[in-house]
């Protein structure tokens, strides 16, 4: 363990700060995610609801909920309320479509310093770009393959 | 009307647990495998669409409605949707319905996080 190779050194702090990592709290963690990422679904649902008594229907109503969901993504993200939720709830904040909002805005509005084009606009699609990237391309797949049986 | 009241709220209850039921799974890969949050997006993402495609998405769409839908992996779901309605009616719209179905999102946040650029300053994070 107390060797003077490089490996070990490694080895050795690796396992040094393993000792001293807080440890993972399972069970708070995933009640936290559970419950947030419920609860935001049950917005979506409730904006749904609202906007089924509107008079919308099929894709028009899905598609305005999620840019509805998308925008309190954006904008709780603005207001740094976004980031806060994240700390406390994980995936729970992660996963939903607000994620994703938060994804765009969050380096949109951090790299704005760095001008509008490199910056703001660049670097909007750290995250978003490979969602699109791999969406697109797995969709396409999903589309030959049902166009072609 | 009291059945009405009981539906909408099984509606909820049902989104509730689906949608909390799929960021669990999310938060219990993100604790045994320290997967980053891009990461996890992509990774829900695909399985959105494969789980569209091989038609195990559709049902818990019908079930669950935002529960479902909401979660990144609704997204996936758009995309494929998109994509099997567009291949129904040609080969063009089989390439390209996939996207077509997922512009109210994207365009949403193109928009919104520009707006929210032009108006927020970056501020520093308080851990």
């Amino acid at each position: 363990m107390t060797g003077k190779t490089g490996e070990n050194y490694n080895n050795n702090y690796l396992n040094y700060v393993k000792t001293q990592d807080p440890p993972t709290r399972h069970f708070k963690n995933c009640a936290a995610a559970f419950g947030v990422g419920g609860l935001i679904c049950c917005i979506g649902q409730f904006i749904r609801l609202m906007l089924e008594y509107a008079g919308l229907t099929g894709d028009e109503l899905a598609g305005t909920t999620s840019v509805i969901l998308i925008f309190l993504g954006c904008f709780l993200t603005g207001l740094g309320v976004y980031d806060r939720i994240g700390r406390y709830a994980g995936a729970g904040s992660i996963v939903p479509i607000t994620g994703f909002a938060n994804s765009v805005t969050s380096p949109a509005i951090e790299f704005k310093t760095e001008g509008w084009i490199y910056g703001m606009a660049a670097k909007m699609f750290t995250v978003a770009g490979a969602i699109i990237v791999f969406g697109v391309f797995s969709g396409v797949l999903v589309g030959l393959v049902y166009y072609f049986i | 009307m009291g059945q009405e009241i009981l539906d909408i709220f099984l509606a909820f209850l049902k989104a509730f647990a689906v949608g909390g039921g799929i960021c669990l799974i999310a938060q219990i890969i993100i604790n045994f495998t320290d997967l980053t949050a891009g990461k996890i997006l992509v990774y829900f993402m695909l399985a959105g669409v494969v789980l569209t495609a091989i038609g195990v998405y559709q049902p818990l769409v019908d079930f669950a409605g935002a529960g479902a839908t909401v979660p990144i992996s609704g997204f996936g779901y758009l995309l494929a949707n998109g994509a099997m309605k567009g291949a129904e009616r040609g080969f063009f719209y089989a390439v390209t319905g996939s996207l077509a179905a997922a512009s109210a999102g994207v365009t949403a946040a193109v928009v919104f996080a520009f707006l929210m650029a032009l108006i927020f300053k970056s501020r520093t994070k308080r851990n």
